[in-house]
């Protein structure tokens, strides 16, 4: 199921980023980056009531357990992409503001304008 | 051995970013505090380079935690002598950026800015974690965001939002690729992964896995096919930002190349074909788009990319010698690279343009200052006994040993498109008579004589960097001679780190 929803999430995210309105750049890249999220958790094991503890007799982990490295992993991940997304949003905002399109084909100053 | 010295050179440049942060619009202040604190961060790099160049591998545990489970910083011959680079840059820059950069992206904090992208570049070059790296990676991108964006000029978000999308794709791809590894190998650390990651059978996850990495550094190292957002981007910043850009990001993308493809994922033939067709594609595309373009800045962008070219190429053929030759040709290259836009920022302070076609007679007016710009330029077309010479050297001999012509022809053709290059720079910017008296704005003659010197000194200083790194090649080769063979054979790294 949870495989199921990363294919999903990646393949519209790439799909979106394809396409030439910013906005759906946009949701593109914060759908892509929750794929990979969810890629990570379900790499650790994801098992209930399991948890990385030893027991008091044992010195190593016995049984199965959840590994909780991927989870410290997407909390960095998801805390970093929610800081990329929001410069992302104001940038386009801005952009928006001054050429007034929605079309990633029209951002294209000529060369003859450079100083 | 455990040396806690190794992190110096990343604090120094965080406190000096948050002292900063400290005076707000002081601008004079800041100027201070950022040529003092890439002072310090260069005499800390000077001495953790001679230590590891005459010593063992330094390692130090985050917290104590014993290597593979805690995060540890690595000091190699590699990181070291990228570290040195990045302090040599980040001085000239921040030497520049007190004239050259407005008062205007001062006041909005453009030197915290730029000092913690240096820190972000130093942990990069410094960690042996492979999700830290990440992490840095981050850092330095959301710090050039900022950089590329301030200002807010027409042109200038248009490139950041081509510039922005593609490494925040670049990064997803990295981070799809560290989670796959881990969960095929269980581990972060590189000097660990190195090791477990030859008892996995599965062959095709790992290649898979390495594809993965492939994309991702191959953008932000600005390689063929996902190359497009470099040129784009870069020639809309102020000179001193592009300086830092065309200088050392897309060197963190090599680094990563030469990082992960020799210790973690050792190229088999497959990869190694792949290396080399992009590579050679590289060399060629960048080339040839450096050649239609007008602005100096522009041909300076396509060049990063038709030259990172040669440094994959060395890469991919995976000998000692072509590593020397790679080696050494990103140690001249990001000396020139990040001279050369300055040098285009100067232009511009002289004329008031970077294009071309409006440039002209420089040589007549400065020719104290067109000869300073001569040796950068002839470093760049690598003519003996300049910096660029030597690593071909080393690049061709590897391309015969290993039988590559076709990356000996594109070695060629890249040369000689940037000789014929050069050759136009000079003649029109410097040598043709100047089309029209009536445009030139020259903010240079106006300025005061040390604000000259602030505009002309760092120029002077990577000039001669370039001039060392070239008449006493036989040091650098040492050094180069050093870094391939950690490449070659990672196991003093793996011992460092994992202490057996």
């Amino acid at each position: 199921m949870l495989v199921a929803s990363i294919g999903f999430l990646y393949a519209a995210g790439v799909y979106l980023i394809l396409k030439r309105s910013m906005v759906r750049l946009l949701l593109g890249i914060v759908l892509l980056g929750n794929g990979t999220n969810l890629l990570i958790f379900l790499l650790g094991t994801i098992t209930k009531g399991k948890p990385p503890v030893i027991e008091p007799n044992l010195k190593v982990l016995a049984d199965i357990y959840s590994d909780p490295v991927p989870q410290a992993l997407i909390l960095t991940a998801i805390v970093i992409s929610f800081g990329l997304t929001s410069f992302a949003i104001v940038l386009l905002k801005r952009v928006y503001a001054l050429i007034d399109t929605d079309d990633l084909d029209d951002l294209n100053t000529p060369e003859e304008e450079d100083i | 051995m455990t040396a806690n010295i190794i992190i110096a050179t990343v604090l120094v440049h965080l406190f000096t970013a948050l002292l900063q942060l400290t005076f707000w619009r002081k601008t004079i202040t800041q100027r201070v505090l950022s040529v003092a604190g890439s002072l310090t961060g260069f005499a800390f790099a000077l001495g953790l380079f001679e230590r590891v160049r005459t010593g063992p591998i330094l390692t130090m545990n985050a917290a104590n935690w014993e290597a593979p489970f805690g995060i540890v910083f690595v000091a190699d011959q590699l990181s070291v002598t990228f570290v040195l680079l990045t302090a040599i840059v980040a001085l000239a820059v921040s030497i520049f950026s007190a004239t050259g950069v407005g008062r205007a992206r001062m006041l909005y904090g453009y030197f915290p800015i730029f000092h913690f992208l240096i820190m972000g570049l130093n942990g990069a070059f410094l960690t042996g974690d492979i999700f830290n790296l990440y992490v840095w990676f981050e850092v330095i991108i959301i710090s050039s965001f900022v950089l590329l964006t301030l200002g807010g000029r027409k042109a200038q978000l248009e490139g950041a939002v081509k510039y922005m999308a593609l490494n925040i794709l670049a990064s997803t791809f990295f981070l799809t690729g560290i989670g796959i590894l881990y969960g095929i190998t269980g581990s972060l650390n590189m000097a660990d992964l190195s090791q477990k990651i030859q008892w996995v059978e599965n062959q095709a996850i790992i290649n898979l896995t390495a594809m993965f990495f492939l994309i991702g550094f191959g953008i932000k190292a600005a390689l063929f096919p996902l190359y497009f957002w470099l040129p784009s981007s870069y020639h809309t910043p102020p000179s001193a930002v592009a300086a830092v850009f065309g200088g050392l990001l897309t060197k963190v993308g090599i680094y990563g190349f030469f990082r992960v493809f020799t210790l973690i994922f050792v190229p088999d033939d497959f990869i190694k074909a792949v290396l080399m067709g992009i590579a050679v594609m590289t060399i060629l595309t960048g080339a040839f788009g450096a050649i239609i373009k007008d602005n100096i800045r522009r041909i300076f962008s396509y060049l990063i990319v038709c030259h990172l070219g040669f440094v994959i190429g060395g890469l991919a053929l995976f000998t000692k010698i072509a590593f020397i030759g790679a080696v050494f040709y990103l140690i001249h290259d990001i000396m020139v690279k990040t001279n050369l836009f300055l040098m285009a920022g100067l232009i511009r302070h002289l004329r008031g343009t970077m294009n071309m076609s409006k440039l002209g007679g420089l040589y007549a007016q400065y020719p104290k200052l067109s000869l300073l710009m001569a040796v950068v330029l002839f470093s760049l077309a690598g003519i003996p006994p300049l910096s660029g010479f030597w690593p071909k050297v080393y690049l061709f001999d590897g391309g015969y040993q290993g039988n590559d012509y076709l990356y000996i022809g594109g070695i060629i053709i890249g040369s000689f498109i940037t000789l014929y290059l050069v050759a136009r720079i000079w003649s029109e910017v410097f040598w043709k008579r100047a089309a029209t008296d009536d445009f030139v704005v020259d903010r240079f003659k106006s300025l005061q004589w040390h604000r000259k010197t602030l505009l002309v000194l760092p120029i002077c200083l990577l000039a001669c960097s370039s001039l060392f790194i070239g008449l006493n090649a036989e040091y650098i080769i040492q050094i180069a001679d050093k870094i391939a063979g950690e490449m070659a054979d990672p196991s003093p790294y793996i011992e460092a780190v994992l202490g057996k």
